[in-house]
């Protein structure tokens, strides 16, 4: 069997469903011709012809707005933001129409926003950014964000399937590391938007994390082996709804959490986790709920910046020191 | 027929140049007439305190709001404003419906989840609903168009937007995106003259809104947005020519807001002559004057429509009224909410 990277198995979902299901379209800039700029839809306008693959105007508001049109007619769009930091352009669209249909009226929207996001390859502050948590404040959105190949493929194909509005981050850092390669099922299959994984098992103190911050948990978390902490790492994998059943489980079997995301920390989903575990696992707890995140400013450009603005296993190594002294 | 309306005068003639039998002529006049008598139905509510939010009038718009919405057939797709209720009624909404979603009734159309003309209905009449954002309706008809095209369906949209709206970046994006592909969308600008308080002289450089169709590389209209056949006749041939794959059009009907922006704005700032001067061509009066002189109604006729809305009306609106307001839990439901 052949192993795909995260990006392959973006492109075998779409792929996949454009051939199981007619309704299903995608649309963005440079998507056709081109294949994208990370080549995410190479070959598939060849496969699937000109009225299937949309080369588009640079009109991030026209392009949501032309995919709540067409799936509330019946269609499936999957629309491409070229980096996610785009998605800011279509902002109104996807909170004030696509998020709310379905409460003010009973229309169903289902669209799929899907686009690269993230740092960690020097593409400075308006190519860099995480924008997941505008939409995690949006009642009548899913927010998702694979960090696995396998994951990548189920869930991208769960989220065209969804009858609602999909937010799709793919962390470009992933896109072709070879350590997140691995072999696909044959078979047909969809991961469940809303449901996190357990990467790791533990019992001293969990490591919640999600996208690219996985990895940095998991070296994080064999280095707190060798020091004889066993840490369990949770991938959230869906940020709305967020998979408070798994939070609380992994919080009252440890009893310490720290939470780790490459988003800025104010407002992050960290404060979210914190939140919960308070109020679900309180008496469960043996020291504080900690969090590692980039700091409070935007995506810097020099390597040097970027390195100090990034968490990475040594700052997850460092914090969760501190909390398995507690 | 819709909305209950009883008889029309099929077996007279048709109104010379417009194509339109006299059961169509009388409809476009019933549809003008029920939204403004609905309408001062809605003002004497707000002034009793009865509606839940604000009350913003077609009053002296009505010709721009029925005749592009009469001008669709079935299947298409309609994206009113909130000043577009004749168009509304028109694609089969019953005044039940509109009192409920005003008193934000259970019952409603938004079971009391949203306000004004915000009601949609995909599968049966054809209606998209704006969100406050103005402009954004026009991507959304642009892409249900594209998915007719797609799916091979000869179906047209057309949605309206203000002189306001035009100032709007979802405007240009979606009229471009709608150029571009060639989409069957028709776009109706409602030149009223203000935008809550600013005028067009201070919305734009370019007031002819005309143009915006050639600027994208679009027709562009321009029409009498008072003169209800005027507007039928210019939105009939844009959705035709769209229906036939020809593209989008822009169509401006000029016409005048003649109150406030909602209920609880006097107007001030409007010149009382320019009121005075618009007053004359109120386009429920100059079409009924045009009906009575071409021999389609008689002044009789026109007293007994009135009679029937407004018994229509009495019937709809206690109708509403004695409705429940949606039980607090209700809210909670269709959206994932933990």
């Amino acid at each position: 069997m052949p192993v795909a990277t995260y990006l392959d198995a973006i492109r075998q979902a779409l792929w996949e469903e454009m051939e199981r299901d007619e309704r299903v379209f995608l649309l963005g800039e440079d998507i056709g011709v081109y294949g994208g700029a990370f080549k995410v839809t190479a070959g598939m306008l060849e496969r699937f012809g000109e009225s299937r693959v949309i080369d588009t105007p640079i009109s991030e508001s026209a392009i949501v707005g032309a995919a709540i049109g067409a799936s509330l007619v019946g269609l499936r769009p999957v629309a491409e933001m070229q980096f996610a930091d785009f998605i800011a352009c279509a902002f109104d669209q996807i909170t004030n129409f696509a998020a709310k249909c379905r409460y003010r009226w009973g229309a169903g929207v289902p669209i799929v926003i899907r686009g690269p996001s993230g740092g960690g390859v020097h593409g400075g502050p308006f190519h860099s950014q995480n924008p997941e948590m505008y939409f995690v404040h949006t009642p009548g959105l899913k927010v998702v964000q694979p960090a696995t190949a396998r994951d990548a493929k189920g869930l991208l194909k769960a989220a065209i399937r969804d009858e609602d509005p999909v937010i799709f981050f793919e962390h470009k850092y992933l896109y072709r590391l070879p350590r997140v390669k691995e072999e696909l099922p044959d078979e047909d299959y969809i991961v469940p938007i809303g449901k996190a994984a357990v990467r790791r098992d533990g019992k001293d103190l969990s490591l919640i994390t999600y996208g690219a911050m996985l990895y940095h948990c998991l070296d994080a978390a064999e280095s707190l082996e060798r020091e004889g902490v066993s840490a369990e790492v949770i991938d959230l994998r869906t940020l709305l709804p967020l998979d408070r059943e798994a939070i609380v489980a992994t919080a009252k079997k440890t009893g310490k959490v720290l939470v780790v995301h490459e988003d800025t920390r104010t407002g992050g989903i960290a404060g979210e986790v914190a939140a919960i575990v308070n109020e679900d696992a309180f008496e469960f707890l043996d020291g504080p709920v900690l969090r590692v995140t980039a700091p409070d400013t935007p995506v810097p450009y020099a390597p040097s910046l970027e390195e100090f603005f990034l968490p990475n296993a040594e700052k997850v190594l460092a914090m969760a020191r501190r909390l398995a002294a507690y | 027929m819709k909305n209950g309306r009883g008889a029309a005068v099929a077996s007279r003639g048709a109104e010379r140049g417009t194509g339109l039998d006299a059961r169509s002529l009388l409809e476009l006049h019933y549809f003008m007439l029920l939204g403004r008598l609905l309408e001062e139905r809605l003002v004497g509510l707000h002034r009793q305190g009865k509606l839940v939010g604000g009350l913003y009038r077609s009053l002296g718009q009505e010709a721009t709001a029925v005749g592009p919405a009469y001008a669709l057939r079935p299947g298409d797709l309609y994206g009113p404003l909130i000043r577009d209720l004749g168009g509304v009624l028109a694609r089969g909404y019953a005044p039940r419906e509109i009192f409920a979603q005003y008193l934000a009734r259970e019952a409603g159309p938004t079971r009391g989840r949203d306000g004004v003309l915000h009601l949609g209905d995909i599968e049966g009449r054809g209606v998209v609903p704006a969100v406050c954002m103005l402009g954004d309706l026009v991507s959304v008809l642009a892409g249900a168009g594209m998915a007719f095209g797609m799916t091979g369906r000869r179906s047209v949209c057309l949605t309206h937007v203000g002189d306001g709206g035009t100032s709007t970046g979802a405007f240009h994006e979606g009229l471009n995106f709608a150029a571009v592909r060639k989409l069957p969308v028709v776009i109706v600008i409602e030149n009223n003259g203000y935008a809550y308080s600013t005028p067009v002289s201070k919305q734009t450089r370019q007031p002819d809104f005309s143009r915006r169709g050639p600027a994208y590389g679009v027709p562009g209209v321009k029409v009498d947005g008072n003169d209800v056949l005027a507007v039928h006749a210019a939105a009939r041939e844009a959705i035709e020519r769209a229906r036939a794959g020809g593209g989008p059009t822009v169509i401006e009907a000029l016409t005048f807001r003649m109150d406030g922006h909602a209920q609880h704005d006097d107007a001030f700032y409007v010149p009382p002559e320019l009121l005075e001067a618009w007053k004359e061509r109120d386009p429920i009066a100059l079409y009924e004057a045009r009906l009575l002189a071409d021999g389609v109604v008689s002044a009789e006729e026109i007293r007994t429509i009135t009679a029937g809305i407004e018994a229509l009306l009495d019937e709809d609106q206690k109708w509403a009224e004695d409705a429940p307001l949606p039980s607090p839990e209700s809210g909670l439901s269709d959206v994932i909410c933990r």
